[in-house]
């Protein structure tokens, strides 16, 4: 009885140890300066504290009532999978939608790939770039997602 | 005791929601939005298990399921209309 009851503290530490990331990553999502910098602190933390969170309740359903939940283990695993992709599409397109870095970044060599032979008559101090944000057109730059 | 900490970890999450609703709002380009809103759907699931915990049942482990998918979906729709401008795109014209 003490055993399973042990098990149950361990699976209520864990859904109190997700909680807690994801009130931190919540933090990092309001304080980070830029969209790329608050994906970071969204995608990784979050799925930390949703594995946690859905280990600790998978923990807790075993030990409590003897029933193994597949659902939750498939949960698990579509998050696990599906959240760090879903970070990455959104950054990807951010940058090219030409959504602008923060002020204190370094250097930016992909923009000169990507669109190097459109920005070159434009002046350097990106005034152009924050216009670009909210676009009305966004149809004819199709040719540069082939990749 | 393990009814108040789970209680007290389903308002920790409801608070980490409030606060990405203040991005929501706030949040000064698309993306911005588009990436809150798939980190409240992935706080969501977590809340979902937390409350099915709680009221001692197992008829809420389905939502998890489905409501992954459709923050999965979601975000995926929302940055094909952030890149491209369409989220269903037509051959017949080219």
């Amino acid at each position: 009885m003490s055993e399973s009851q042990g098990i149950e503290w361990i699976a209520v530490l864990l859904i109190l140890f997700g909680s807690i990331v994801s009130v931190i990553s919540a933090f990092g999502m309001l304080r980070l300066p830029d969209v790329y910098t608050r994906s970071h602190a969204a995608t990784k933390s979050a799925t930390l504290s949703v594995l946690c969170c859905l280990l600790g309740a998978f923990i807790y359903f075993w030990s409590h009532d003897g029933y193994v939940s597949v659902r939750l283990i498939l949960g698990i695993i579509f998050t696990f999978i599906t959240a760090p992709v879903a970070g990455h599409l959104v950054c990807r397109a951010a940058y090219r939608s030409r959504v602008p870095l923060a002020e204190g970044s370094g250097e930016d060599a992909l923009k000169t790939v990507l669109f190097g032979n459109e920005t070159e008559e434009e002046p350097e101090n990106g005034s152009k770039v924050k216009q670009a944000v909210e676009r009305e057109v966004p149809s004819e730059k199709k040719d540069h997602n082939q990749t | 005791m393990i009814e108040k900490i789970m209680l007290l970890s389903l308002a920790l999450f409801m608070v980490a929601i409030a606060l990405l609703l203040y991005r929501i709002i706030k949040g000064p380009t698309l993306p911005d939005r588009a990436i809150a809103i798939d980190t409240i759907g992935v706080n969501l699931i977590s809340a979902i298990a937390i409350v099915s915990i709680v009221l001692k049942t197992k008829a809420f482990l389905e939502a998890i399921l489905i409501l992954g998918i459709l923050a999965f979906i979601g975000t995926i729709a929302f940055s094909k209309y952030i890149e491209r401008g369409v989220i269903v795109e037509r051959k017949s014209r080219d």
